[in-house]
């Protein structure tokens, strides 16, 4: 249960929205959901129903139509690199290509160990540092600017060391 | 220019400590506000300064803060900072490593709007600056800058920020703030405008990053000094945003008026590898497309300026074409964008983008026949108008001019597949 583990957290994002107006911290707690189990899971979905007095269509429906959010797990970490118009025009396309065929999966795909998955991800804001991608894991989001494969490779390597030693 | 007024920070290292922000004249503008001026002062300098909202609209700050509902609170103020117009990428570094000038300014608008709570709307991918923005805050609270009893008067402010999760929709003023609601983030019918019943049906200001940012120097060095900078009409400072093909793509902060071949040549160090331009994108995806001829090069980048060569100047994001990119192409990776983020409330644009993106799709495979080109045209012109927010009229912008400059680009991806 989320709310026994991040009572705290919890106390204080409902803090921030007037008490007849709980129904706001719903996308701060389905991230919690997700960083906790990877995805948001039914019983977290029922749960943060229950905490903010709506339905469990109400939480559901979210994870269709806001990119950030998972019903179902994915890579533990999800790589999504930015090929809209101006990465594309600095080679993002041709780079999340070379990334997925040294990792041998394909564009939407997940490594074989289920550590890693690439994706290709609409603007992320940073198109003055092409080729770029954010991490998605259990850690929240990070940008990583100015890549090239090998770059990305070493940070994949890094990845998964932490994995081995968290 | 010499010295920077909204990207500060290119100027004085650490500016984003508060202490260095302090040092440097920081929240004096605020202090100015909330002990010696009534909120109506502040919006009449607002007004006088003729700042237009940085986001996109271009439509007069003061003049929008002046549309408030009187009388009716608890009042909020909400900062647009989900910035995803692809080829922005300003509000980004303002809010990196110039925080405390966007802070300073969230409260000198929430003090004008006669708002005790304001909140922050960052694209849930801003994840790990979100975070960074809320020990900011902290730090001003301790500093006594924001909470209760501000500089030993009444008035109190508290800031959050509240993180979204990934939809360009709700950068649309009424879809961020039935995101903020907890809902699916889709624009709402108006009016009622966010200023008469907004947040949580309350009188609301949403003002987008950079367009805060520019108020603590409008406050502190006055209306007729910000007017001095830009065009008579389109006053001021803005940072534009430099991508594609071109040498040295980022942020430049120039003022208003400055002409594109200035920003792209001079600025941006022109073109890569000897090859020539073709195309500008002014605002992003959202706008038209230019052929690179020399009347549009010498245009100044303005509200007025780029709607006269048949353009939009939105939020100034100006992605560079070059003569090797093909125009069915880019239309395509555009159209792409706008199905994806179409919020699908209503038909024109759900179903119009679809149907646009899947006739692009068989042109880039080479699929298409010469005829698909014009129903293309007549799927586009058949959204025209009838969208519900401004999405869909975005989208149909870089088809519609792609094809009245570009169409021989077009006709050349359909023979290829032939």
């Amino acid at each position: 249960m989320l709310a026994e583990k991040y009572s705290s957290e919890i106390e204080s994002i409902l803090a921030k929205y007037p008490d007849d107006r709980k129904r706001s911290a719903v996308l701060p707690l389905m991230y919690l959901a997700q960083c906790e189990y990877g995805s948001v899971t039914l019983e977290a979905m029922i749960e943060i129903a229950d905490l903010l007095d709506i339905d469990v269509t109400q939480v559901a429906s979210l994870i269709g139509f806001y990119t950030l959010l998972w019903d179902r797990p994915g890579g533990k970490y999800r790589i999504q690199i930015c090929t809209d118009l101006p990465c594309a025009l600095q080679g993002a396309e041709e780079f999340a290509h070379q990334l997925c065929e040294k990792l041998g999966i394909q564009l939407g795909g997940t490594t074989p160990d289920g550590m890693i998955s690439v994706e290709g991800v609409m603007c992320l804001a940073a198109c003055n540092g092409a080729p770029m991608f954010q991490v998605q894991g259990p850690d929240g989001i990070q940008y990583h600017e100015r890549q090239t494969v090998e770059s990305a490779l070493a940070l994949i390597d890094e990845l998964r060391k932490r994995d081995d030693s968290g | 220019m010499a010295d920077h007024i909204l990207l500060r920070h290119r100027d004085i290292p650490d500016l984003d400590q508060l202490e260095v922000y302090l040092e440097h004249g920081g929240f004096e503008a605020f202090k100015q506000a909330v002990t010696g001026m009534t909120p109506q002062e502040v919006i009449d300098v607002v007004k006088a300064s003729g700042l237009r909202g940085r986001g996109g609209a271009g439509f007069p700050a003061g003049v929008k803060w002046g549309f408030l509902a009187p009388g009716v609170f608890p009042r909020y103020v909400v900062a647009n900072a989900d910035e995803s117009e692809p080829g922005t990428f300003k509000d980004r570094e303002i809010l990196e490593r110039n925080p405390y000038q966007f802070l300073e300014g969230v409260a000198i608008c929430s003090y004008a709007a006669q708002a005790n709570t304001a909140y922050v709307y960052c694209r849930g991918e801003f994840w790990d600056l979100a975070h960074e923005l809320e020990h900011k805050i902290d730090a001003l609270h301790e500093a006594g800058l924001l909470g209760e009893g501000i500089f030993s008067t009444d008035y109190s402010l508290k800031i959050h920020i509240h993180l979204g999760a990934g939809a360009y929709i709700c950068g649309e003023e009424t879809a961020l703030l039935d995101s903020m609601e907890g809902k699916l983030g889709q624009p709402r019918l108006r009016p009622p405008f966010p200023a008469a019943q907004g947040l949580f049906a309350k009188p609301t200001v949403v003002n987008n990053v950079e367009t805060l940012t520019n108020l603590p120097p409008i406050l502190n060095r006055g209306a007729d000094w910000y007017r001095s900078i830009g065009t008579e009409k389109s006053a001021g400072p803005k940072v534009f945003c430099l991508s594609g093909c071109v040498a040295r793509p980022g942020n430049y902060e120039l003022p208003l008026g400055t002409p594109f071949r200035q920003l792209i040549f001079e600025h941006g160090g022109g073109i890569p590898g000897g090859r020539s331009i073709k195309a500008i994108l002014p605002a992003g995806a959202s706008a038209p497309l230019l052929p690179a001829t020399d009347e549009v090069l010498d245009t100044p980048m303005d509200y007025e300026s780029v709607p006269k060569i048949g353009s939009q100047l939105g939020s100034a994001s100006i992605i560079v074409i070059d003569e090797t990119v093909n125009i069915a192409w880019l239309v395509h990776k555009t159209t792409r964008f706008f199905e994806h983020e179409s919020c699908g409330k209503c038909t024109p644009c759900r179903e119009g983008t679809y149907w646009m993106h899947h006739l692009l799709q068989r042109i880039e495979r080479g699929e298409a026949d010469l005829e698909d080109i014009d129903l293309l045209e007549a799927v586009a012109r058949g959204m025209q108008g009838k969208c519900l927010c401004a999405l869909g009229e975005f989208a149909i912008m870089p088809v519609i001019s792609g094809i009245q400059h570009f169409r021989a680009d077009f006709e050349a991806r359909v023979r290829n597949g032939r």
